[in-house]
């Protein structure tokens, strides 16, 4: 693939195609095309309205504790100057967490269901509908449905109902009904499907409140925009903390919300060094991994042309990731683009490195990491030994990881 | 250059009647079953042929073409096979136009040009692609359209008056009506609002209009096609197939055969029907 001509900014896209260059895009059923052009016309309108954005800042204020806080990790931070000076380098990188996990219901899906459902609302919808891998989103979407009146439907692969059953009792708590899809293999790329039979059905009252920054055109954007608050404000925090920018700064990746909403802002920066981390799985060499962007190609999948996981004849391969939340064949198209244009670098992380940096920062800094953060974590593990001390590197901390404590017992042979 | 269907229609227009399009999945349950079906259709009164060409993720199917394709990828099909199965077909039929019908992905990583070429070497007329809305018409109808195939796109309940010339201004063969929103094999819907539907879209072009989501008997073939150039068939189809498929897949009776009596009884319905629009 030819790498595109650097742009003046990587902040423009999407064109008025919904394209990120060659990425992006509206591949979706006649039937749905009407309502994704509605739901761009209202998302023009409101995305510039100050009442509309005075709402969104009011209820991510007080709803969901906004604004997160820049967690400066001096914990992990003394355990990677050791590791440094074990080595003989003598540096070790000054290690921030932006915390995403202390959000209400414990992650930054809550940014985009804020925004989303309050679009919903002025839209005039009666009813919502949602795809959830791990049950994160799903608990964040039937949260705002339950905080809005709005019924709330949520695909999740029948697999993933299995494997996440807590979640699954907290959405049925706030009054969603969890639908287990039992195509395919049962997990996020079948309940996305299904999710979009539920709306080519139910085009008339039912708002799509898609989880991460992927699908047809506007979905990318206007996802990037309400998870966008992420960067924003760890760039102000940085700013006041440190009196500058950082080096580096690293996400996690499976569809990318957490991961553009933080990158985002800061892409024009040219000084700042952006990674993301793509779930290596058991390897990339085999196919148990979700590593689209190493190791997959160009293609269309639910709606959108972005790098995907298929086969030679353009069959869409299931993925593997000990995070069921990075569990995706395919990645956000913006993501597709910022990785050929070269201003993103995408780096896989293991099963194993990321259960071990799940480890290290529940017992450095007395945080439970989500094991998608962990992902993010574990490269900073291995890039900051190597950098100096007065280098700042800031990661993602996307979510908590107290869903995620079942299935860390059971890697590690545990029961609980 | 008229296609061969235009022709096709062309001819059943003079004749009075609707035509009785079929939907089949290619390589259910395997290629040489699925060729066998292919062959069986045109006795058994099937005037158009679309051949469904099976995607990992078909987002706008229900559950029975899910499972057909399904099968069909369990059974080794690919693309390349497909296009096989075309011209194996048209070698011993040159004259029922086929129709390719599936999900953008498996042509774009084979590659436009060359599917275009070779879709065209294989005797295919036609393309009906669902997740290629008029947007996104650079992709592949208008290169299609250049090459000589039609390209037949869906015209949904959702689809009104306004975006109704954005939607029709590429398409070309027939206009394919969904008659309700929702996914393949879903229940029929009222069948006054889809004349009046049918007769909307007529407002608008002069290609015929066929209409297809729900059809699965020969009575509401009949109904259906009284009111429009075309009916469509094709869960039905696909659950002829499925009903003589054992637990593990295997045959308890032949496909072929049970595919050719649905569709005669269908073939009946549709040609009971008279057109009472287009005269």
């Amino acid at each position: 693939m030819d790498k595109p001509a650097t742009p003046n900014s990587f902040r423009t896209g999407p064109d008025e195609q919904g394209m990120f260059g060659i990425f992006g895009g509206r591949f979706v059923a006649e039937t749905l095309m009407p309502l994704i052009l509605d739901l761009e016309r209202n998302w023009n309108e409101v995305k510039n309205d100050p009442d509309f954005k005075a709402e969104l800042t009011d209820l991510s204020t007080h709803y969901a504790g906004r604004p997160s806080k820049l967690y400066f990790a001096e914990g992990l931070t003394r355990h990677l100057r050791e590791v440094s000076s074990a080595k003989g380098l003598g540096g070790g990188a000054k290690v921030y967490f932006k915390r995403e996990d202390l959000n209400h219901t414990g992650s930054h899906k809550i940014n985009n269901c804020l925004g989303q459902i309050l679009l919903a609302k002025r839209m005039g919808k009666k009813r919502i509908i949602a795809e959830t891998g791990a049950g994160q989103h799903g608990v964040a979407s039937a949260t705002v449905a339950a905080r809005f009146g709005f019924p709330c439907v949520v695909y999740m692969g029948a697999t993933d109902v299995a494997r996440q059953s807590p979640n699954v009792f907290r959405m049925k708590l706030l009054g969603a009904e969890v639908r287990p899809v039992t195509a395919g293999h049962g997990t996020l790329k079948d309940a996305m499907n299904e999710a979009l039979r539920d709306w080519v059905t139910n085009v008339e009252d039912t708002y799509y409140l898609i989880g991460t920054a992927a699908g047809p055109h506007p979905y990318p954007e206007l996802v990037r925009d309400f998870q966008s608050v992420i960067g924003s404000e760890a760039r102000a925090q940085i700013l006041e903390q440190e009196g500058r920018l950082p080096d580096t700064i690293i996400a996690c990746v499976g569809g990318g919300s957490n991961a553009i909403g933080m990158f985002h802002p800061f892409l024009d920066d040219k000084e700042v060094r952006i990674i993301g981390i793509e779930a290596g799985g058991r390897g990339l060499d085999g196919i148990e991994h979700c590593a689209s962007m190493n190791a997959g190609k160009p293609g269309v999948l639910h709606g959108n042309r972005t790098y995907l996981l298929q086969n030679s004849d353009g069959q869409i391969m299931d993925g593997h990731s000990i995070s069921a939340g990075l569990d995706y064949p395919g990645v956000g198209p913006e993501h597709s683009w910022l990785r050929d244009s070269g201003r993103v670098e995408y780096v896989p992380i293991l099963d194993d490195e990321a259960l071990e940096a799940f480890k290290l920062t529940t017992r450095v800094e007395g945080i439970i990491p989500a094991l998608e953060s962990a992902h993010a974590i574990a490269h900073a593990v291995k890039i900051v030994p190597a950098m100096d001390k007065d280098q700042i590197v800031i990661v993602n901390l996307s979510g908590r990881g107290d869903k995620d404590v079942h299935t860390v017992a059971s890697m590690l042979g545990m029961e609980i | 250059m008229a296609t061969r269907i235009d022709r096709r229609m062309a001819k059943l227009k003079t004749e009075g009647r609707p035509a009785l399009v079929t939907y089949f999945m290619g390589g259910d349950p395997d290629y040489d079953t699925s060729l066998s079906i292919m062959k069986a259709l045109p006795a058994a009164g099937a005037d158009i042929i679309e051949l469904g060409m099976p995607f990992s993720d078909p987002m706008a199917d229900g559950p029975a073409i899910q499972a057909a394709g399904l099968r069909a990828l369990k059974g080794g099909q690919t693309l390349v096979k497909t296009l096989k199965m075309a011209s194996e077909f048209r070698a011993g039929d040159n004259d029922t136009p086929i129709v390719l019908m599936g999900y953008y992905n498996p042509i774009y990583i084979y590659g436009v040009d060359r599917f275009l070429k070779d879709a065209i070497a294989s005797g295919i007329d036609g393309l009906i692609v669902v997740d290629l809305p008029p947007e996104m018409d650079e992709e592949l109808c208008i290169p299609a359209l250049k090459a000589g195939i039609n390209f037949i796109r869906l015209a949904t309940p959702t689809t009104d008056d306004k975006r109704l010339p954005k939607v029709l201004q590429n398409t070309s063969g027939f206009v394919y009506y969904v008659s309700m929103t929702g996914i393949t094999g879903s229940a029929l819907a009222d069948t006054g609002k889809v004349a009046a539907a049918v007769k909307r879209i007529k407002g608008h072009t002069d290609l015929p209009v066929c209409v297809g989501f729900g059809v699965k008997t020969a009575e509401q073939a009949h109904v259906i096609g009284a009111n429009a150039d075309g009916v469509v068939v094709g869960t039905a189809i696909v659950n002829a197939v499925a009903n003589v498929l054992g637990p593990k897949g295997e045959k308890t009776a032949d496909p072929a055969e049970a595919v050719a009596t649905l569709v005669s009884g269908l073939a009946q319905g549709v040609r009971s029907a008279r057109l009472a629009a287009a005269e």
